[in-house]
């Protein structure tokens, strides 16, 4: 019972980051119809320009904030230089592009920074945590309650500000919203940002518990993409859910079968639910126009 | 596409094959070209699965990693000659093909790329982790195939660099005829027909699902005959070649040179074989460089290189 209340925990934990990559997938997704490949890399941007800022000096909240910025920064010029000129493209050429953006932050990574891993210390020390017999990192807290401020906040965002509802409008049909004066470029660019920014708030986030290098990325966007698919791609609350599914489905499989096959598992249960529900679990049904 | 330019593609692929070496400023060279025509011979299947059907695969370095395993693990363990080894690997990679294409192929976009890149990671998981048989990340050693010995009995001495250069570009030009054919044949053009539009595919009576799922059998062989190649000729074989990246790799060496013609993808997977070779000198911005070209060519010539060309040479627009 100690050890499944310890996999549960760990699950939330790893959890909470796909998750939140995943609602990265799922804004830009939602914007433009793309799915942006890249996303794994603003994670990995996230933890080493904190890590590399703190260690030159910089005190650990405003070297966050500043790899915050700085990774939406990035989004942003991804959108303009790599999105914006494919418009129109067909599906495969958008995985291309964003698949060869990520290929291409990744090796600016590895020229600006270095190909060691980093870490920063944890917001809140290092003393574990007793709940029902298991433990926990203080950081995982931070993790956790982060995807919760996070997923809050976006439902916020989009319900209750009327920015948010222009986001929504573009995403629902692009030339009605359009037609009512919503700025479409403007919103593509917003949810760039946004998305960057919340994928390296994960990256901040998660770097002291489990260290970054330039090469995490790849795994990362993976998952958070298994993940959104996994919830219903598009759909913020399938990216949460989906996104601890995946956490816990890894964690539970880790512990009792087997740690080599833990992303195997998760993966057959991915295509499985592709199988029986080819929408995800909240996917919206929709018909195909001809 | 006339029976004329099917005969003229096949000569260009052929003669390229022949002339090249009085090129080659040394052995090294060899090497390079084999492994180009290998990577060609990946990339053709995916021009029948993406330029021809329509349909995307991120995970078709799985069925590399079958062939290329194959002749590995059955010379070992069922003492198959290697070549007969290769031949086991395409069919059981068609026929793992044909398992999960059904399901699979029912998928659309994005949903079908998730789905053959779950497959391919799945792939390349058994091979890391069954390490009692496969030798895990370290990978295994691969039998000589022996053909070598035997022309070399016969009093015609090659190099190991010569001889799969030979042989890698004699199979690359019978997989450029069996795909030129099949382009021709009522089956390719069923293909095409769907990557047109599926549902005008249906209405003229084209059984869409057994079209999709013939381009996947087609193109997972060819991955898998590519990926026995490799191991053939490396005589060493690591979980690598069944790899996320390497999947990627096949996908982008078929779009950056024309994923709708055959010569033009073998431009692309010359291009991306070669660049890593040449870079070299400045590895340090290897990444960076491939990246940007992923990018570019995906903005400035959506077609692909060689149609791209091809288009302005004869003076018409994109």
């Amino acid at each position: 019972m100690d050890a499944l209340m310890q996999f549960i925990l760990s699950g939330f934990t790893v959890g909470a980051v796909y998750a939140l990559v995943a609602l990265g997938f799922t804004i830009i997704y939602n914007a433009s119809d793309v799915v942006n490949f890249a996303q794994g890399e603003f994670v990995m941007l996230g933890g080493m320009i904190t890590a590399f800022t703190y260690a030159a000096g910089l005190p650990l909240p405003l070297a966050g904030l500043l790899a915050i910025v700085i990774t939406a920064a990035v989004g942003v010029a991804l959108n303009k230089l790599a999105i914006e000129p494919a418009r129109g493209a067909p599906v495969v050429s958008l995985v291309i592009i964003t698949i060869g953006a990520s290929i291409f932050i990744r090796g600016v990574a590895q020229l600006v920074f270095d190909k060691q891993l980093h870490r920063f210390p944890a917001f809140s020390g290092d003393d574990p945590i007793h709940i029902l017999g298991a433990t926990i990192l203080p950081q995982s807290l931070w993790v956790i309650g982060g995807a919760v401020f996070v997923f809050v906040g976006l439902w916020a965002f989009f319900t209750k500000t009327l920015t948010g509802k222009a986001v929504l409008a573009a995403a629902n049909n692009r030339l009605a919203a359009q037609l009512v004066g919503i700025n479409t470029n403007w919103v593509m660019t917003l949810s760039f940002s946004l998305s960057a920014a919340i994928a390296a708030l994960a990256g901040v986030l998660i770097t002291p518990i489990t260290l970054v290098s330039y090469d995490v990325g790849v795994a990362l966007a993976l998952k958070g993409f298994a993940a959104a698919m996994l919830g219903g791609m598009g759909n913020p609350k399938g990216a949460l859910v989906g996104g601890i599914a995946l956490g816990l489905m890894e964690a539970l499989t880790a512990g009792y079968i087997s740690s080599q096959y833990k992303e195997a598992v998760a993966f057959v249960v991915i295509l499985a639910v592709l199988f029986v529900m080819p929408q995800g679990l909240f996917g919206a049904k929709s018909t195909e126009r001809v | 596409m006339s029976a004329h330019s099917k005969w003229i593609q096949i000569a260009i692929v052929a003669a390229l094959v022949a002339i090249l070496p009085f090129f080659f400023p040394s052995g090294y060279y060899y090497r390079v070209g084999a492994l180009i025509f290998v990577n060609a011979l990946s990339v053709i299947g995916l021009v029948i699965l993406i330029g021809y059907a329509g349909q995307i695969s991120l995970g078709h370095a799985g069925f590399a990693g079958i062939g290329a395993y194959s002749c590995a693990l059955a010379p070992e363990y069922l003492g198959l000659h290697p070549a007969l080894a290769a031949l086991l690997g395409a069919v059981i990679s068609g026929g793992v093909a044909a398992l999960i294409g059904r399901p699979i192929l029912k998928l659309k976009g994005y949903y079908l790329a998730v789905a053959t890149l779950g497959f391919g990671i799945l792939v390349s998981l058994v091979l890391t982790n069954e390490r009692q048989l496969t030798g895990g990340p370290d990978g295994m050693a691969v039998p000589e195939l022996g053909l070598r010995d035997l022309l070399r009995d016969m009093g015609w001495r090659v190099s190991g660099g010569e001889f799969w250069y030979g042989v890698s570009g004699i199979v690359l030009v019978i997989g450029v005829w069996i795909a030129l054919n099949l382009a021709m044949s009522p089956t390719g053009r069923a293909m095409r027909a769907l990557h047109g539009s599926e549902v005008a595919a249906r209405t003229v009576g084209i059984d869409v699902a057994r079209v999709k799922l013939q381009a996947f059998i087609i193109s997972a062989v060819y991955a898998s005959v590519a990926g026995s190649l490799l191991a053939l000729q490396n005589r060493f074989i690591t979980p690598d070649v069944a790899g996320f990246m390497h999947s990627i790799e096949m996908v982008s060496m078929a779009v950056l040179g024309g994923v709708g013609s055959i010569l033009g993808a073998m431009l692309g997977a010359a291009i991306l074989t070669l660049l890593p070779q040449v870079l070299t000198v400045f590895a340090e911005y290897e990444q960076l460089v491939l990246g940007a070209i992923m990018i570019s060519v995906m903005i400035f010539l959506p077609r692909g290189l060689l149609p791209s060309i091809a288009n302005k040479l004869k003076g018409r627009d994109e």
